[in-house]
């Protein structure tokens, strides 16, 4: 099955990155725009039956896809 | 009095720390590779050097901090033996989760290649035996995510244990290190079950020498070499 990870900086963290395109999306005209926050999305097919699959993808994201200092992650399975 | 300088895909100070430790303080090094899953025979120190290991993939050192050669480090590290992380070995030290934090972008989301004057908070002891107590340093950076993030509760536990290493100077009214934004200032500390790990962003071997502008970055060489004893 195809499943999906998200990966977002906790609240606490500052986002340069986000804020360099916070200041390029009002530079480009668009108002009223703020708090842009850049994350990160992994996609992968994994074998087995869900439950399992659910597991190993927050074992994933634990040991690598996420550092738990900085970033929470959501996991998705994608139908 | 061996150090073992480990190579990463993509570590590109390694060379430079080999030339520090022979020229700089006429000492030995050896080479380890990321896959070897001991660390070479002798081995008295090890150095996780600067670089881009991975390209900086999914996160800086995150995938190097799962390399093979990592588990012979921290069986080192268990057993007391002294290892210096800089730049990136930082990264990979926190990444490891060996170091508590993590570097984050740059706060202004610029490369910083530059000099930067730092305060030695815990010299004159351990790895940092060659610095006087608070003793003030200039240091090469060049890093693009040095900016060291932590909540407050490891903070505060760092700074009341002693344990921040390195402070940048310059510092923004809200205590941040004004060069990347580093919480409380902070370059690099101190960790290990004796305190025997040292992680810094500035790069010592890059002034190791009266051809490099200088030799403070000799200092915690030999800290590195004579120190966690």
């Amino acid at each position: 099955m195809r499943a999906r990870v998200t990966v977002r900086l906790k609240s606490a963290v500052l986002d340069p990155q986000g804020e360099a395109i916070e200041r390029a999306l009002l530079g480009l005209g668009f108002q009223g725009v703020q708090n842009v926050r850049v994350g990160r999305i992994v996609e992968l097919d994994v074998d087995g039956d869900e439950t399992v699959v659910q597991g190993q993808l927050s074992s994933m994201a634990d040991k690598l896809l996420a550092n738990p200092v900085i970033e929470d992650y959501a996991v998705e399975i994608l139908r | 009095m061996t150090i073992a300088v480990v190579t990463f895909p993509g570590s590109n100070c390694d060379r430079d720390c080999h030339h520090a430790v022979t020229e700089g303080l006429s000492g030995q090094t050896l080479a380890a590779w990321h896959k070897d899953p001991e660390l070479p025979a002798g081995t008295s120190a090890v150095i996780l050097p600067g670089g881009f290991s991975y390209g900086d993939y999914l996160r800086c050192g995150a995938m190097a901090a799962l390399s093979p050669i990592m588990g012979a480090v921290r069986r080192f590290i268990d057993a007391g033996g002294p290892v210096l992380g800089i730049c990136n070995g930082f990264q990979i030290l926190c990444e490891a989760r060996i170091l508590p934090g993590a570097l984050l972008n740059n706060k202004d989301g610029l490369f910083h290649c530059q000099d930067a004057e730092l305060e030695v908070t815990a010299g004159g002891k351990g790895l940092l035996l060659g610095f006087d107590r608070r003793q003030r340093v200039v240091l090469p950076i060049a890093h693009g995510d040095g900016n060291y993030f932590a909540d407050d509760a490891t903070l505060d536990a760092l700074e009341q244990d002693d344990r921040v290493a390195f402070r940048y100077v310059d510092r923004d009214s809200a205590g941040h290190g004004s060069v990347n934004g580093s919480r409380r200032g902070i370059a690099g500390i101190i960790g290990g079950p004796s305190r025997n790990v040292v992680g810094l962003m500035p790069h010592p071997e890059r002034r190791s020498g009266a051809h490099l502008g200088g030799s403070d970055g000799l200092r915690l060489l030999r800290g590195l070499v004579e120190g966690a004893r």
